[in-house]
């Protein structure tokens, strides 16, 4: 039973259900380190989700349907940045109106174009690239065939160097730290924190776009809570992107396993709490103090 | 600045509250008092392809063939279901007032009260025999269990692995009936056969998330299934995309469910609340409604059953078809008692 739990298909299930984590996790570390507190995730992978089967269904054509999703990941952002960054509100407030609008507007134009309040139509998937070396396995070709996977890695790892080895991270993290020496030495706090939000909301609407394209069309709701996992991952990988995307595999990790055992004979209610109890015990025994960016959430007022 | 946030918030929650209440007072104005009949609908509204399609048709036969007038509201999620019957309750030309959905079960109990001249009527009411229903109300209860029975038997005759699965969307006893018929239908036709059993959730978002659903299925049909029951919402529809990836078969459930993947749902267990609704409105209509009581549509009142038709008549041999018959007959005349845990 444990080489059957263990296989390459587990492996793919738990890579396929980290992505759109890993994804809306690392947006939130952009945003994060910039100063501004982005629980709003939820609802800017809910509206990538549906801007990509839109952009999808109406040009046939899945890239661009990826550019409108990262597209309306950016513009749900931008909400964001502008009510936090400019009117300089409560961030929190902001991120919840924003979950509860994108849910509302989804449904709202849903309705209007495909004449239903449950799914849209069926859309095309991404194209597969074919990697000869690893074609053995379906699993894991069909996974690794996934460009948003290769992206999905790729950035995780870009951003680990962007973030602490680039004049653009140091400053973003500036911005989030302290504003006021940041903006004694010239660097301006709104245009940082502008570009943190507004990366968290491209990679958020990509990670939307993941649960669009697995799932060939949009759902009502479809991203059912992975944008405040996301944000739970961030937070015990302790605002790093390479930390977060590892925090999102154990989530993934959990509930692959979760999957797993529901056919192994325990009782379903026992194993429906795995993802909850791996979460406690790491983030009690493992992880120790988690502490945010100094100025995460606070709206930087210019002295006069 | 914090005012101009202020206006924003009050904007995006006026647009909410445009929504929830977006299609009252659809419908002509009023005729003759207690003349027509009101519904207010589950969350996912009018358009889910599900169960509130379904009442929504009981609602234009009932138009068609009786001659009824109807209004219906759209609720939001939250709290809204009980000031929406009110709504309904509260206008003199309405007097019929459905509830869809086992959500209403609590509100439409207490408006039912505060309105004894109105009838009122609830879709998948869940009824404890201990607790009286007021004399104004019927519960309508289907045996999802017996058509489940029968889409199990059809499973269990047409596995080529002996392997079947059960993907459930919350974990809940309605779910767990469609999932007790099933096993008790499979193990009839085919006692050596292995179900595979998974929830989605314990939470109402199980209901609402087809990659999970689509990361269940593709879990079981590695595992040997090659036929997975889904009784799961939207989150089913990820049981098809799986099974559309997979190139194996699912079975759909409420609704006929072929048209999610042509050619790979074997067969629908239907439920039929459009029947439901109808029959109800036909009795109000010839004075015949008996409040106080629990409805109970089975396979006998055509109340469940499950599709075979031109489309997925290739995928199920005739006498495999002939045999789930017999077991219908035999669950109508009581030969079979299914179980419902």
């Amino acid at each position: 039973m444990i080489s059957q739990i263990f296989s390459l298909a587990f492996l793919a299930q738990t890579i396929r259900i980290t992505v759109p984590y890993a994804l809306a996790s690392l947006g939130g570390v952009y945003s994060e380190r910039g100063g501004v507190t982005n629980i709003a995730l939820e609802g800017i992978i809910l509206n990538g989700a549906f801007s990509a089967t839109v952009g999808t269904y109406y040009t046939g054509n899945p890239l661009i349907g990826v550019l409108c999703g990262i597209a309306g990941g950016l513009l749900t952002a931008l909400i964001h940045a502008v009510v936090s960054i400019n009117i300089k509100a409560d961030q929190i407030i902001s991120g919840i109106a924003i979950n509860l609008f994108a849910v509302g507007i989804t449904k709202f134009v849903l309705e209007i174009l495909f004449h239903s309040s449950s799914n849209s139509d069926r859309i095309p998937g991404l194209p597969h690239i074919k990697l000869g070396f690893i074609e053995q396995s379906p699993d894991i070709a069909r996974l690794f065939g996934n460009p948003l996977v290769l992206f999905t890695i790729l950035i995780i790892v870009a951003s680990q160097f962007i973030i602490f080895k680039t004049r653009f991270g140091l400053r973003l993290r500036a911005v989030g730290e302290n504003p006021e020496a940041a903006d004694t030495v010239g660097i301006s706090v709104t245009l940082y924190r502008y570009y943190g939000v507004l990366i968290s909301g491209a990679l958020a609407g990509l990670a939307g776009t993941w649960l669009a394209f697995d799932q060939h069309s949009f759902t009502d709701g479809m991203s059912a809570g992975r944008g405040y996992i996301a944000l739970a991952a961030m937070i015990v990988g302790k605002w790093n992107p390479l930390g977060a995307a590892a925090a999102c595999l154990l989530f993934g990790f959990a509930e692959s396993l979760q999957i797993q055992l529901q056919g192994a004979g325990l009782p379903t209610q026992f194993i429906q709490m795995i993802p909850y109890v791996v979460t406690i015990i790491v983030l009690a025994g493992f992880i120790g103090k988690a502490v945010a960016p100094a100025a995460d959430g606070v709206p930087y007022e210019k002295e006069k | 600045m914090k005012k101009g946030f202020s206006v924003f918030l009050t904007v995006v929650l006026l647009s909410g509250a445009a929504f929830l209440f977006e299609s009252c007072g659809k419908g002509q104005p009023s005729a003759s008092p207690n003349s027509e009949v009101g519904l207010v609908f589950d969350v996912g509204g009018r358009g889910d392809k599900s169960f509130n399609d379904a009442a929504y048709q009981g609602l234009q036969m009932a138009k068609d063939s009786l001659g009824i007038k109807y209004q219906y509201i759209e609720p939001g999620g939250g709290s809204d279901r009980e000031s929406a019957l009110r709504q309904l309750a509260n206008q003199k030309s309405i007097g019929l007032i459905f509830g869809v959905g086992f959500i209403f079960t609590d509100d439409i109990t207490n408006v039912a009260k505060d309105f004894p001249d109105k009838k009122f009527a609830c879709i998948d009411y869940s009824y404890d025999p201990s607790k009286p229903l007021p004399p104004n109300l019927i519960a309508i209860e289907f045996r999802e269990e017996e058509g489940s029975f029968l889409v199990g038997a059809i499973a269990g005759l047409m596995t080529k692995t002996n392997t079947v699965g059960f993907i459930g969307g919350m974990e809940s006893p309605l779910i767990r009936k469609f999932q007790a018929g099933y096993e008790a239908g499979v193990k009839y036709v085919n006692p050596k056969a292995k179900i595979l059993v998974a929830y989605a959730g314990v939470t109402g978002e199980a209901f609402k998330n087809p990659a999970k659903g689509k990361e269940l299925a593709l879990s079981q049909y590695s595992q040997g299934a090659d036929i997975i029951y889904h009784a799961a919402g939207v989150t089913g529809l990820g049981v098809f995309e799986a099974a559309r990836e997979m190139k194996k078969y699912a079975i759909g459930v409420d609704l006929d469910q072929w048209n999610e993947a042509p050619g790979y749902v074997l067969t629908s267990m239907v439920k039929k609340g459009n029947v439901a609704v109808y029959d109800i409105i036909k009795q109000w209509k010839e004075n015949k409604f008996k409040g106080g009581t629990a409805e109970v549509f089975g396979l006998k009142d055509n109340g469940v059953d499950f599709v075979y038709d031109k489309n997925n008549q290739p995928l199920i041999p005739e006498s495999v078809y002939q045999k789930v018959e017999a077991l219908r007959l035999q669950i109508i005349n009581g030969q079979i008692k299914v179980p419902t845990q």
